[in-house]
């Protein structure tokens, strides 16, 4: 892409040197540096316990840092609440989405953003928002009324994604947006990820899916037990790297080494098995992988 | 494979029909009951019918409802406040007393005890937020330390139980005037407290449809998680919850003091849990997140039917408080009857 030796030498909107968390004994997150630029997607992989969660809790606004440092815009910033990490244009899709099931549709999609004519609320243009919203989307919700708690899982993540590039002003964060989606509502969001690029705000994408993220990402990075392992530009990478990194590049092939003694493909007579009657495979209370 | 015409409904999900809009909304349960309970007693007690006793009836029902309005918006903001019964009698004592003791004008006390009382508010809230612990506790403990405060100081004050009279003092007249008063609308006697009540009915209900700030209890009720990861000021909203149960107390409080001149120290403990009552008869979740103030102001109607219907029918009024636990718990069902057909996709 021609556009690519321009992007990559602004100044970035979001800036994070040797960021590190600690909940009391653990340190969740250590010398972590990322920079997002707008107009590019960066992905954050990792597996579980990765410190994923925590790095976008401490770029919302929902925990603080405790050591190192975290600018937006070149300003050094503590978010004291999510409140304050949306003023400042950074929205965020919840991995647990943030909606209050009992809530409607369109109370859940304006809730902390609502559109008022003076002091009440402005509710046929935030109906009219939120359906026509929801149906770019790909959804139809005949009934914005409804309680968020009633409908399906893949509605309710569209509803947050939906929420969250409507409001996201500089910079969007989506945690595993597409964890609980089938293929083809996978494929709106990864659309979505580029239309936000493409209308200039910085993304934020975390995955544990590189297929998904080499989809779309611009920027690669990948932590693993609280640190960054990997940090490389789309032109250094190609997918099957990235998923060789991911799955942790050389265990990946001594577990693959490993599993060829198990013969995949291999069927059995059926038996009925005694509650404990399946034996440890070989070399595994030693425990070394 | 067949390609359906690309219509973007998805055809799984029908519209509701109207009555079961209808039936979804949190005051039906609290409509019913009052509906039900006009009817028993109209049949069963002649005085009931007079016109002239609806002014009795409403007044009855607007010394809980003032309480229950706030009670219920605490409610949906995901809150208990078991202190609300005192709250109102340390209101008027905080009035009485200073405005007594220091031989002041009437206002100067009734100022105090307006701060008093939002301060109370707004130290229950603060005192949750601070500590993590349930509401249910935090206002378990100020309910104690207030019923005690009141007789202690009430007898270290005035010398008994009761504050001492001020019907002699500067302001007390305008103030009668403000809070207890009572004017005819042809044969009916309303009390200054039913207009308060229904005022206090609209706001509240308006606050929570149609201002950004109802949208904010009910997330904070609901899921306050939630609402806070998407910028909801979770912990001033429901500082501010408290401080209007304040407020009401104040309101309650300054009635009762100027109505009866002076205020018992022992009264308004267990009157919490008729405010409670009325709320849930009203359709307000235990859990937060859903009700209604109307429902609450219908369930505080109900308690005032029921407690003038009982001894206009000449029933034993010792039966009072099993017919309110009954209602509370065939609204509760209703309720939920009702959710679940509502709900039903």
């Amino acid at each position: 892409m021609t556009m690519q030796g321009e992007t990559r030498q602004q100044d970035p909107i979001l800036e994070l040197k040797d960021v590190g968390k600690r909940y009391g004994n653990i340190h969740a997150l250590r010398g972590v540096n990322i920079t997002v630029r707008q107009g590019e997607v960066t992905c954050v992989l990792g597996d579980n316990g990765a410190g994923k969660s925590t790095l976008i809790k401490i770029v919302s606004g929902l925990h603080d840092y405790t050591e190192g440092s975290m600018s937006l815009s070149g300003i050094v910033r503590r978010f004291g609440s999510p409140r304050i990490a949306q003023a400042l244009g950074i929205a965020t899709v919840y991995q647990d989405l943030a909606l209050a099931p009992l809530m409607s549709v369109w109370r859940n999609f304006f809730l902390a953003n609502e559109i008022r004519k003076g002091p009440f609320l402005d509710i046929p243009t935030m109906k009219r928002v939120c359906g026509e919203e929801l149906t770019k989307m790909g959804i139809v919700i005949p009934d914005l009324d409804r309680a968020v708690g009633s409908l399906s899982g893949g509605q309710r993540q569209v509803i947050a994604i939906a929420r969250a590039i409507y409001f996201g002003a500089r910079v969007i964060i989506l945690d595993e947006p597409t964890a609980a989606l089938g293929v083809k509502q996978s494929g709106v969001v990864l659309k979505y990820i580029a239309k936000a690029r493409d209308a200039g705000l910085g993304v934020i994408f975390i995955t544990h899916n590189p297929h998904h993220a080499y989809l779309v990402g611009n920027h690669f990075v990948i932590l693993k037990l609280g640190h960054v392992v990997l940090d490389a530009h789309r032109d250094e990478l190609t997918l099957d790297q990235l998923t060789a990194e991911m799955a942790g590049g050389d265990e990946l092939a001594e577990l693959s080494h490993e599993l060829r003694g198990v013969q995949p493909g291999k069927v059995v007579a059926p038996h009925a098995v005694e509650h404990g009657g399946i034996p440890a495979p070989d070399g595994a209370p030693s425990g070394e992988a | 494979m067949t390609t359906v015409t690309a219509t973007p409904t998805d055809d799984r999900v029908a519209v509701r029909p109207l009555a079961a809009r209808f039936l979804g909304r949190p005051e039906v349960g609290a409509l019913i009951g009052a509906s039900a309970v006009a009817v028993l007693f109209f049949s069963v007690a002649p005085a009931f019918r007079h016109v002239a006793n609806v002014g009795t009836i409403l007044y009855g029902s607007s010394t809980i409802g003032i309480m229950a309005v706030a009670v219920a918006l605490l409610m949906i903001g995901g809150e208990f406040d078991l202190s609300a019964g005192v709250a109102v009698t340390s209101s008027g004592l905080a009035a009485a007393h200073t405005a007594w003791y220091f031989g002041l004008n009437v206002w100067a006390g009734i100022l105090f005890a307006l701060v008093f009382s939002l301060a109370i508010g707004a130290f229950n809230g603060w005192l949750l937020f601070r500590t993590g612990l349930p509401s249910f506790l935090v206002t378990l403990g100020s309910f104690f330390v207030l019923q005690g405060a009141n007789l202690a100081l009430t007898r270290l004050i005035a010398g008994g139980v009761s504050s001492n009279s001020l019907n002699d003092m500067d302001g007390f007249n305008s103030a009668k005037a403000v809070f207890a008063s009572s004017f005819t609308l042809g044969s009916v006697t309303v009390e200054i407290p039913v207009v308060y009540w229904a005022v206090l009915t609209l706001i509240a209900s308006v606050l929570l449809l149609r201002t950004r700030y109802g949208n904010w209890i009910f997330s904070a009720g609901g899921d306050p998680a939630a609402a806070r990861a998407v910028g909801v000021p979770v912990v001033a909203t429901k500082i501010a919850l408290f401080m209007g149960i304040g407020f009401c107390a104040w309101l309650m409080g300054m009635h009762n003091l100027f109505k009866y001149n002076n205020v018992q120290s022992g009264q308004g403990v267990g009157n919490e849990f008729i405010y409670i009552i009325a709320a849930v008869i009203g359709g307000c979740l235990l859990t937060g997140g859903y009700g209604s103030v109307v429902g609450a102001t219908v369930g505080a109607l109900i308690f005032g039917m029921t407690q003038l219907g009982i001894s206009y029918a000449g029933w034993d009024p010792d039966w009072f408080k099993t017919f309110l636990g009954i209602m509370l718990i065939a609204a509760t069902l209703v309720n939920l009857y009702v959710k679940k057909k509502a709900d039903a996709r």
